[in-house]
């Protein structure tokens, strides 16, 4: 019986600037099956939060149902967890977020979860611009339920019985990027030289930062005819540009020549480095993104990559004008500051 | 890089650590394993096969197996693999019944051995059932060489020896003991079809310092005196006693000594403590028996007073290194010390000494008066006379003479069957796919996290006043259990198939120790530097596929792999298998040289 994980990790693990090595960030071993896409992006999430050095104190996960829904037990262990209602992740997040704006929010969900019964809350929480990084484990199907078309399969798709879905599907991307959100990017379970940057630099996004990355179903969508197989994706995947994220403008080490090459600027000096770009795609305007996008859906490629960011996003917070404060360490006395500051705004009034 | 030749058992065998530094290559894992399932007899006939010795070596193996054990990379220290092996040969049962029964069925082959040591009776062992009539020499009153007379009865009881001696005589040996061969022309000419010289390096090294001949009563060359206490001509010895040395023999003396009345021995040393050649354990259990080491000085004289014996004076001494991290002594200055003492044992040294063999028998030497021996056969160049064990190329220990016994038993075989001794025997190999179901393996894949064992050993107190009683005590039931699954099972190889590898990536993922890589092909160096984690051990091989279908390849480092199984585990399609892979040696008479 092996299924326990060895606690002895390789003794030359390098340490990242808080001290810790990669397994600090790890989870429980995963119960998903076997070559799970899903299991890949975790790998992936754990890798980001690594290089990040994020403080695992300093993070909240947030996710809904589905067996991409229960990846958050197996990254992340020593962060903050919430494992929601189908589809109502984007209002515990929210909640959450409102009350404590310190935490870095990180939202994990399914294609079901998210584009059938979830896509209510989805389009609210992007117009909402929560700031939060909104990953989607895209497999085209409802995993944990036995592998239903989900609102994402492709029209003409053949699931594992081999019947052709009928439907018109979602594409998430577009709709995200329609419905307001600051960062939108695509991806695939099976590259993690893209993935790994792309989810960095979500978490460093100052509003509402989406991913969907594509992640095959092994057990119930992985069959001829598939387009989210392993083998459909990796023959039809385009990206917009190969993409590093650098946390500080003084670290870029490589500097690539014009042209084909751009660098993103955001509010706090970070910078996104996007080399071999698409032609005639700009990441910074929503027009260019959106055209990217349907082009390629109409070559039948699927396009990976950043596809569109707002460098000056401003999250629910700056909207609404809350306190700096987090909500949840205001006192009674910042709440109710007494009858005289009473007296004082009453007296501006008249 | 090429894709790694899997088909080669010589790739596998390197994975499996131990085995692979273990000079007979004892399937060590095998070993270890049956231990854990209590089944000591079939561990017992594991190691019998292998290295002969198990009892003998369980106790007293120089182990160049541990330091190269995996545990000892991920772990703070390697499996007791030693140890384990004694438990093997405490706990057996009848084991003789699955030995080779004598008499054999003669093939008119006559050969001699000479001196009875380990290399010597591995020779007998493996030739005997093939029909050989062998004759074994020594001039000793029993068999065994340095293994009776210099490994103190602390170490190694009596009774542990000649039982393993005994497997061996009984195979219808014609023992020629208390016989001191003086002539190896005679020998040569009394027929033999081959001779085998196994007569170790029997020649203490003396030290020529002012005092040596006028104290001569009292100072004694420690081989000598080992064997003198072996065999019960020597009985006592000072109170105070110095033994000069830093190797195993000088800790033997140290130890030996304190049993036969020494109340103040102390060793000293030439060199820093950190170089001293014995084996770290050695020093710890002298340490353990109040005998202090006094590192940094150099011997000068022996003072005699009357022509009694008073002790030595030394020269203090610092370590300084050149460039090219050589060695050198250099005095602190200030006056000489004087340490007194009643008995001095010399312990600086042994050397091979042929006085009884002609010059003029074809047998070349060279300009050490060692003979030129083929590093493969063991055949001199004289093609009917082998060397093996300690006479070979000097003091070594007994797991390599029994690894030079083997060889040298298969060149014999051949040559006396009129083949060529240079086609070697290929090893006997098996790779068998562990797994049994989900989440099942056939082996205990589970990797515990325990530290090493500690060998529990008797009372000081007993064990001193008794030279024969045994200090360690060996590890229980419980205990070596405890200890064997420490063990990874390196034997239990990962199979990559890279047909069936649809680049999900979750091997990889899942391997706690980073072992797993996928990436773009390029040269050895740039691979290992290209990984998960860089691969920098660079005796670990990287296992390499050919090319997948994104045309990236799987890139193993086999350096920190647990063999827990969880890439197989996790491989949705059984691209990732673990086989368990056996290895061993070719005996004489066995393997590809099949018996006509
Ligand atoms: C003090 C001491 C402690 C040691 N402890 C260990 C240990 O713990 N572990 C370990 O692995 N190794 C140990 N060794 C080394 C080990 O004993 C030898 O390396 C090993 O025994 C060599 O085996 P061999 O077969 O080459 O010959 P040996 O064991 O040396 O046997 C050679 C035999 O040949 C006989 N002989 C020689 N010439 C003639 C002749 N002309 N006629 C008849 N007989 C002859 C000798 O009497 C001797 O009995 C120790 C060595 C010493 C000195
Ligand atoms: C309110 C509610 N309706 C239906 C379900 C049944 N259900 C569980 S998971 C799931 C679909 C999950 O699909 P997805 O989000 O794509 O996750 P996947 O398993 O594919 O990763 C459904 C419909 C439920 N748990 N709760
Ligand atoms: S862990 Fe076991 S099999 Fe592996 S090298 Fe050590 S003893 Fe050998
Ligand atoms: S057996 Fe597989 S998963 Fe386990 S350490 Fe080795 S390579 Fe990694
Ligand atoms: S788990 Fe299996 S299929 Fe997946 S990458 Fe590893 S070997 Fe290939
Ligand atoms: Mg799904």
């Amino acid at each position: 019986m092996t299924y326990l994980r060895p606690k002895f990790r390789h003794p030359e693990l390098q340490k990242n600037k808080l001290g810790y090595t990669v397994d600090y960030y790890e989870g429980a071993l995963s119960t998903l099956c076997a070559g799970c896409g899903h299991d890949s992006i975790s790998a992936g999430i754990i890798q980001a939060a690594y290089e990040m050095n994020i403080q695992p104190h300093k993070l909240a996960k947030f996710s809904g149902i589905g067996c991409s829904s229960k990846t958050p037990a197996y990254f992340l262990s020593n962060s903050h967890g919430f494992n929601s209602v189908h589809g109502r992740m984007p209002s515990v997040a929210t909640g959450a977020n409102l009350a404590n704006r310190d935490l870095i929010y990180f939202g994990v969900s399914g294609d079901g979860d998210t584009a059938s019964i979830g896509l209510g809350q989805f389009v609210h929480v992007i117009r909402r611009g929560l700031n939060m990084t909104y990953i989607v484990m895209n497999n085209g199907c409802y995993g944990l339920t036995k592998g239903q078309d989900s609102a994402t399969a492709d029209q003409g798709s053949k699931n594992k019985s081999g019947n052709v879905n009928l439907f018109e599907p979602i594409d998430l991307a577009s709709l995200a990027i329609e419905t307001g959100a600051t960062f939108v990017a695509q991806s695939f379970s099976g590259d993690k030289a893209q993935l790994v940057p792309l989810i960095k630099a979500a978490m460093n996004h100052p509003g509402f930062a989406f991913i969907n990355v594509i992640s095959p179903c092994v057990t119930f969508n992985n069959n001829m005819g598939s387009t989210k197989s392993y083998d459909y994706v990796r023959e039809h995947i385009e990206a917009t540009a190969t993409v590093d994220f650098v946390p500080d403008m003084k670290e870029i080490s490589v500097e690539y020549g014009k042209g084909t090459h751009k660098n993103v600027t955001m509010h706090d000096g970070s910078v996104i480095q996007l080399h071999k770009l698409a032609e005639e795609w700009d990441p910074l305007n929503r027009q260019s993104a959106m055209n990217a996008v349907l082009n390629a859906k109409s070559k039948n490629e699927i396009l990976t990559g950043l596809l569109y960011v707002n460098p000056d996003a401003r999250d629910l917070h700056h909207m609404i004008q809350t306190t700096d404060k987090p909500l949840n360490s205001l006192t009674k006395s910042d709440l109710c500051p007494g009858s005289e500051m009473l007296n004082a705004i009453n007296a501006d009034l008249r | 890089m090429e894709p790694t030749n899997i088909n080669n058992p010589e790739y596998f065998h390197k994975v499996v650590d131990c085995q692979h530094a273990c000079p007979a290559h004892t399937p060590v894992p095998e070993y270890i394993r049956l231990i854990a399932e209590e089944k000591y007899t079939e561990a017992y006939m594991i190691n019998w096969d292998s290295n002969v010795f198990p009892g003998v070596l369980g106790r007293t193996c120089d182990r160049p197996c541990e330091p190269a054990c995996r545990r000892g990379r991920v772990d703070e220290e390697p499996v007791a693999i030693c140890r384990l092996k004694r438990v093997a040969a405490d706990n057996k049962g009848d084991v003789k019944q699955f030995m080779p029964q004598a008499p054999f069925k003669q093939n008119g082959k006559k050969i001699a051995l000479i001196g009875a040591g380990p290399a010597s009776l591995t020779v007998a062992r493996d030739l005997a059932p093939l029909g050989y009539e062998i004759h074994l020499y020594d001039q000793q009153k029993l068999g065994g060489g340095f293994m009776r007379s210099q490994i103190p009865s602390f170490r190694l009881p009596e009774s542990v020896l000649n039982e393993e001696v005994n497997f061996i005589l009984d195979l219808g040996i014609h023992t020629h003991f208390n016989e001191y061969v003086k002539s190896l022309k005679e020998t040569l000419d009394k027929d033999y079809d081959a001779v085998f010289i196994g007569s170790g390096a029997p020649k203490g090294r003396d030290l020529e310092l002012p005092g040596r001949k006028e104290g001569a009563a009292h100072i004694h060359i420690g081989i000598n005196w080992l064997a003198n206490v072996a065999f019960e001509h020597t009985k006592n010895v000072g109170k105070k006693v110095i033994v000069l040395g830093g190797g195993n023999t000088a800790m033997d003396c140290c130890r030996t000594a304190r049993r036969l009345g020494g109340e103040e021995v102390k060793v000293i040393v030439r060199s820093p403590f950190a170089e001293m050649k014995a084996s770290p354990w050695e020093k710890e259990d002298a340490a353990h028996e109040d005998i202090p080491i006094i590192d940094n000085h150099v011997p000068k004289s022996f003072v005699v007073e009357n022509g009694v014996l008073k002790g030595m004076t030394f020269e203090k001494v610092t370590a300084e290194y050149t460039k090219e991290g050589k060695r050198k002594l250099v005095p602190v200055g200030g006056a000489d010390v004087f340490i007194e003492a009643d008995d001095v044992l010399i312990a600086v040294g042994q050397e091979n000494s042929f006085p009884w063999i002609e010059r003029d028998l074809g047998i070349e030497f060279d300009k050490w008066n060692m003979p030129i021996v083929n590093e493969v056969t063991f055949v001199s160049t004289n093609t009917k006379v082998f060397f093996g064990g300690d006479a070979a190329w000097g003091p070594k220990n007994v797991i390599t003479a029994v690894a030079h016994g083997h060889q040298a038993a298969i060149s014999i075989d051949l040559t006396c069957r009129g083949e060529s001794m240079n086609v070697r025997p290929s090893p006997f190999v098996n790779l068998v796919s562990q797994k049994m179901g989900i989440h099942e393996w056939a082996y205990d894949s589970a990797v515990v996290n325990d530290q090493r064992y500690t060998v529990p050993q008797a009372d000081k107190k007993i064990t001193l006043a008794n030279r024969k009683k045994e200090v360690e005590l060996g590890y229980d039931h419980i205990t070596g259990f405890k200890e064997a699954e420490r063990c990874l099972n390196c034997d239990i190889q990962t199979v990559f198939t890279t047909d069936k590898c649809i680049e999900c990536d979750a091997c990889m993922d899942v391997c706690p120790t980073a072992c797993i890589s996928f990436t773009g092909n390029a040269s050895e160096i740039d691979l290992r530097s290209m990984l998960k984690v860089p691969a920098t051990n660079l005796s670990q091989d990287l296992y390499v596929s050919s090319a997948l279908k994104t045309k990236r390849v799987m890139v193993k480092d086999e350096n920190v792999c647990l063999h827990c199984g969880l890439c197989a585990e996790r491989c949705p399609t059984a691209a990732w298998d673990m086989q368990k892979f056996f290895y061993n040696v070719s005996k004489a008479g066995s393997g590809c040289a099949s018996h006509k």
